[in-house]
């Protein structure tokens, strides 16, 4: 009864934010324009002959940097935008009234998004496989479902992030700086610009304890079929997952106590 | 003209925006810490590259920063007047509050691209000073009036087509509304402006020569700086320049026959 009544309610949540999000088709498309900066790095890594030095084919690196762009594409957060606009104009005091948190309708608003994007970001790749037709490939049934579920994964792990920063919102107005401030090290450590491969031995050794890599460079690598340690890369998304999801509530359930509703 | 009203106008917008800007302290040193970590990522990313190639595009590692110290002053610009300005154009033509402007005995560009400041750009700024001051020393540049004077009339000039290039796009508004979207676009293409145009293939060197001029806004600055820069080539980027700066005043002025208000 009660696990009906949230299916209903999530289903309910999606359809809506689907139909909002269908009518900003032109500007997921920008965004989904927005992220082709892999394929720039890939012509500087093969047009310069880098790759030679850690071991990836010219083939495999163009498939590796396509995979990069589309796990961006689909693990892309923006909620603490959204949570601090809404929250700076007041308009979170009627969510919290509802039987339902608020993060909820953030979260359908993305899956919504990304369902949305899909069609675009399937034309970039498809233009991609016409100037590079020789890295072609089709990846086996088993591994395209692992990588579905460790991209949802990253997108979850981004998710909890920002969240988190969101709340922040509670206590300052301009949470989305910290956010900012957390996205370059996620630029630059998450493998979107380099595989985490290539980097110096100083940091290939810390930085796998961290959450970046497990962010792009591991569903990525998953997908396009180079080396990764398949069960490691997983248990290390969960992982962090049921680290962040307790701090999220835990900040969420503080914050609340904090609002003051400002604008209303 | 009268240069000395518009003088006056300036002094009060930087006064009004400063005061605005400097309530948010807090905001100002995360900013500082985000401008400090992109410029080490972007250096470390290109010690990646650097890594086990003593060239890239023909450019050693300690000329390549050249482009990352030019890039970085750019990028402080665009963040002190470019991205708070050019934003709020969007606001105002979807609120109708582009009305107030035109009314005004003022000319509307002016207005609207000089009206805010945000102050942390200005670390940028200055950071930028700071690596461009050390690759001098470490290039062993000798400063003379005729390099000098080549190098402030340079980075002028991509000053001048990167305003060209934003207010472009944000004037597009008229018909789109909302063109956030592209103004990404364009942030995403700017990224490639941080390595030498000659690390990239062919068909994007001429992509990004002739459709988005990013080559003439970072490389040739760089190339002065290394003396490497023919007459032509500077002579180009004054032309190119002054060809954006006047076809945008032009597009501006074509695009405000289409305005028609919002909500009034």
């Amino acid at each position: 009864m009660i696990f009906n009544l949230i299916n209903r309610k999530i289903f309910t949540l999606l359809k809506v934010q689907y139909s909002n999000m269908l009518e900003y088709r032109v500007e997921i498309a920008l965004w989904a324009i927005s992220g082709i900066i892999p394929f720039f790095m890939l012509n500087i890594w093969t047009n310069n002959n880098l790759n030679e030095s850690i071991n990836i084919s010219d083939i495999m690196l163009s498939r590796y940097f396509l995979c990069a762009f589309f796990v961006r594409q689909f693990s892309v957060v923006w909620v603490v935008f959204s949570f601090e606009e809404d929250s700076l104009m007041g308009k979170v005091s009627p969510y919290l009234i509802q039987p339902l948190n608020p993060f909820f309708r953030y979260f359908a608003q993305h899956l919504a998004e990304q369902i949305t994007r899909f069609p675009f970001a399937l034309i970039i790749a498809f233009f991609f496989f016409i100037f590079n037709p020789e890295s072609l490939w089709i990846p086996n049934l088993g591994i395209l479902l692992l990588s579905i579920v460790s991209t949802f994964l990253s997108f979850l792990i981004q998710f909890l992030i920002q969240s988190i920063v969101a709340c922040l919102c509670f206590w300052t107005e301009k949470a989305s700086s910290i956010e900012r401030l957390l996205f370059i090290p996620t630029l630059f450590l998450s493998g979107l610009l380099a595989p985490v491969v290539s980097f110096p031995a100083y940091v290939k050794s810390w930085i796998y304890l961290t959450p970046f890599p497990y962010l792009i460079d591991f569903p990525a690598n998953l997908l396009s079929g180079n080396e990764t340690n398949i069960s490691g890369g997983l248990i290390m998304q969960i992982l962090w997952i049921f680290l962040l999801f307790p701090l999220f509530k835990k900040i969420w359930s503080a914050g609340t106590k904090k609002y003051t509703a400002m604008g209303s | 003209m009268n240069l000395r009203k518009y003088l006056k106008v300036y002094k009060k917008f930087l006064h009004t925006s400063l005061a605005s800007e400097l309530e948010y302290k807090t905001n100002i040193l995360v900013d500082l810490i985000t401008a400090i970590l992109s410029l080490v990522g972007s250096i470390f990313l290109l010690s990646i590259f650097f890594q086990n190639n003593g060239y890239i595009g023909g450019w050693k590692f300690e000329q390549a920063l050249i482009i990352q110290a030019i890039y970085t002053i750019l990028n402080g610009i665009t963040n002190t007047w470019f991205n708070p300005n050019l934003t709020e154009i969007v606001k105002h033509i979807r609120e109708g509050t582009l009305d107030f402007v035109l009314l005004k005995p003022i000319d509307s560009q002016f207005f609207i691209s000089l009206k805010k400041i945000n102050p942390s750009g200005f670390l940028e700024i200055m950071l930028g000073f700071f690596l461009l001051i050390f690759c001098i020393r470490i290039n062993q540049i000798n400063l003379n009036l005729s390099f000098l004077s080549q190098s402030l009339i340079t980075i002028s000039c991509s000053i001048c087509i990167l305003y060209s290039l934003w207010f472009f796009i944000s004037t597009t508004t008229i018909w789109f509304v909302k063109t956030w979207n592209a103004i990404e676009v364009l942030r995403s293409f700017l990224y490639i402006g941080r390595f030498p145009l000659n690390s990239f293939s062919f068909s994007l060197r001429v992509f990004f020569s002739i459709i988005i001029p990013i080559a003439f806004i970072t490389t040739i600055p760089s190339e002065v700086f290394l003396g490497l820069s023919q007459l032509w080539k500077i002579l180009l980027e004054v032309i190119v320049a002054s060809v954006f700066l006047i076809t945008s005043r032009k597009f501006w002025l074509f695009a405000l026959k289409f305005y028609t208000s919002a909500s009034s």
